[in-house]
């Protein structure tokens, strides 16, 4: 099994997600997130005083799923929420040594 | 269901029955039905209208209804010995009655407007300042309006206007006509006023009561601004002594030399300087002091954790929610129609409509000037300063408002709007005293500015007798240059008193209580530490 961990921008987050469970992924997990990486803040200023903006909101979707969905679901992932433009955020995939379903008691490949 | 259908049916019965049985009632001849018992006569204090025995023609008189209202209201409606005829003494009566009540009416319902500034304020602080302070930011703005009323009611408004007078708007007897006074220079100086205390003996009268209402919000808004200048670190129960402290005694004392008949308005009667100090509606009274006593208070405190750097550099804390900031500042110009129009104490003075429109204007001229400086010196409009630009602009025409032209509320209040963003980088800059609302600027420079202007811009249409002295209130720019002089002297006993006494009452706080919060309290959000009590739910507690 793989834990696949994406940074996406915002408003991508629709489409992913659509193109996620079409492909079979069964569940995500999304937070709202903040963070830089190339595309660095900016300035403003508020009362005459300069602050820097620095962390960009994004949005992280955690999924787990079967080795042999991991890799159509980062190709779904890249191919979505691609823009072009800096930002577009990162794909971090890991092993994953168990899953469990909560209500059943089920493990491995059967909880995802 | 069940339930339901039988409960309808017998609602549905019940609404038929009664209804059947109002139209059997408007069938029966109507000397069934009472004739509007008249007013009793105003020469009686009994409040219960006394039964006149109506003639016998009128009741036999048929139900005509008046839906556009033009029969409603007529010479029978005049209390007089024979109904329907009311002699000219009876007429005068009524006419006198009617003007008091107008006048009253018009105070009290102001004194309203007036009171819900105090939501104003809190929306527009709350709004400005962090989440992390939310309810202790509320709840200093909410408390102040109880505590302040109650310290006026004990002992603020008699010190105030204990020697005021008779209210003659308000067709008041000589009941507040004890003041405290001292001889100098051969001169009488009225320092406060010792009648009135919790409203009682004598006091507890119609005219005295309208004028504790109208006066003590005034004294509340004045209240609230330091809760600006010093919020998200100031300690709640330092709050609550100071707020006791200065509506009992630092509001009413200064409020009594200019508004209560003491020796700043006599400066006219006493040494010939025009009316005196003249503050129509109180940019000296209420925000200079409110003003003054912020900025005392916040450097007494210090500034925010994190607001200065220590080579000196300002550090920018934005506001949390600037929709309710924006909404607060509508609420507060909603209320200064009741703040400015109201101070007539007089309905059927119609110089409100003068004052209400410069009002207006000044806000508007106040708010413009503050956008386009801004934008044009920081490349975007600044919403935050769009607002102290509105309120700078309100608070410098309050004391001028009745005495000027609309061009001159104009320039009052786009000179205003400019003014304060000057004077937060003068404070935040230069005198690194860290003011997160503005308060300072806003409430203490402009209303100097406001009092000011008076002296210069008031042109001679208003205020004939004022502070007893003949002529109407003129300014620098209209020919009496002493008018300017009497408002620059109100301005520096103004600041004098109010920032030495503020500052000295902290000092000693401070010693007694302590006035700021812990650093790791301020650090966490003051909410949990001083108020045990979050303003905003974390989200997932919520879900329990």
């Amino acid at each position: 099994m793989k834990k696949i961990e994406a940074i996406i921008k915002p408003f991508k987050l629709d489409e992913v997600r659509e193109a996620l469970v079409a492909i079979g992924v069964s569940g995500m997990t999304v937070t709202e997130v903040k963070g830089f990486g190339r595309q660095k803040g900016h300035k403003e200023t508020y009362r005459g005083a300069e602050y820097k903006i620095e962390f960009i909101p994004k949005v992280k979707i955690e999924l787990a799923v079967a080795d042999s969905l991991a890799e159509k679901a980062i190709q779904t992932i890249l191919s979505k929420s691609a823009t072009g433009s800096i930002g577009d955020g990162k794909i971090f995939v890991s092993d994953l040594s168990e899953a469990i379903r909560i209500r059943t008691g089920e493990t491995g490949e059967a909880a995802l | 269901m069940k339930k339901i259908s039988i409960l309808a049916t017998l609602f549905l019965f019940s609404l038929i029955f009664f209804n059947a049985v109002g139209w059997a009632q408007e069938a029966v001849t109507p000397s069934a039905m009472e004739e509007p018992a008249p007013l009793a006569p105003p020469v009686e204090a009994a409040p219960a209208p006394a039964e006149v025995a109506v003639e016998p023609s009128a009741m036999a008189a048929e139900i005509v209804p008046d839906p556009s209202g033009s029969a409603t209201g007529s010479a029978s409606d005049v209390a007089a010995a024979v109904a329907g005829k009311p002699t000219v003494d009876e007429v005068a009566a009524v006419a006198g009655h009617n003007r008091i009540s107008i006048n009253i009416m018009w105070t009290l319902l102001c004194g309203f407007l007036v009171m819900f500034m105090q939501c104003g304020f809190a929306m527009v602080e709350t709004g400005l300042t962090r989440s992390k302070n939310v309810a202790h930011t509320m709840a200093m703005n909410f408390m102040v309006y109880a505590v302040g009323m109650l310290g006026f009611w004990i002992c603020g408004f008699a010190f105030m206007f204990g020697g005021f007078g008779a209210i003659g708007l308000f067709g008041g007897q000589g009941i507040l006509t004890n003041e405290f006074t001292i001889e100098l220079f051969g001169k009488t100086f009225g320092l406060f006023g010792l009648n009135g205390f919790f409203l009682s003996g004598s006091s507890y009268d119609v005219t005295v009561f309208t004028m504790f209402l109208f006066q003590m919000v005034f004294m509340d808004t004045a209240a609230t601004i330091p809760t600006g200048a010093m919020a998200e670190r100031w300690k709640f129960i330092s709050f609550i002594i100071f707020s006791f402290f200065l509506s009992m005694f630092l509001y009413p004392i200064h409020g009594n030399w200019v508004w209560g008949g003491g020796w700043l308005a006599m400066l006219g009667q006493n040494f010939g300087l025009g009316h005196g100090v003249v503050d129509f509606a109180g940019s000296s009274v209420v925000h200079m002091v409110g003003g003054w006593a912020g900025l005392a208070g916040a450097i007494v405190l210090g500034a925010r954790i994190g607001k200065f750097g220590k080579d000196g550099t300002v550090n920018a804390i934005p506001g949390h929610n600037l929709p309710m900031a924006f909404a607060g500042t509508f609420i507060l110009a909603f209320g200064w129609f009741g703040f400015n129009a109201g101070s007539t104490l007089a309905g059927t003075d119609l110089r409100i409509s003068v004052i209400a429109v410069n009002t207006m204007l000044a806000s508007a001229a106040g708010a413009m000037s503050a956008m386009v400086y801004m934008w044009m010196r920081y490349g975007k409009p600044d919403p935050s300063m769009m607002i102290n630009g509105m309120l700078a602009g309100m608070v410098a025409i309050t004391a001028p408002c009745a005495f000027v032209n609309s061009l001159s509320a104009v320039i009052i209040g786009a000179i205003a709007g400019v003014l304060v963003i000057w004077a937060v980088f003068f404070i935040d800059q230069t005198l690194k005293v860290d003011d997160p609302v503005g308060a300072i600027s806003v409430h203490g420079v402009c209303g100097a500015w406001g009092i000011l202007a008076l002296g210069l811009f008031a042109d001679g249409k208003y205020g004939d007798g004022w502070n007893g002295v003949k002529g109407p209130v003129t300014g620098l720019l209209y020919g009496d240059s002493s008018q300017f002089i009497a408002q620059l002297i109100g301005v520096i006993v103004n600041f004098t008193f109010v920032f030495t006494v503020s500052y000295l009452f902290f000092k000693a706080l401070d010693a007694v209580v302590g006035n700021r919060v812990a650093p790791e309290q301020e650090i966490e959000g003051l909410d949990i530490p001083e108020m045990g009590a979050l303003g905003y739910q974390e989200s997932i507690q919520d879900k329990r």
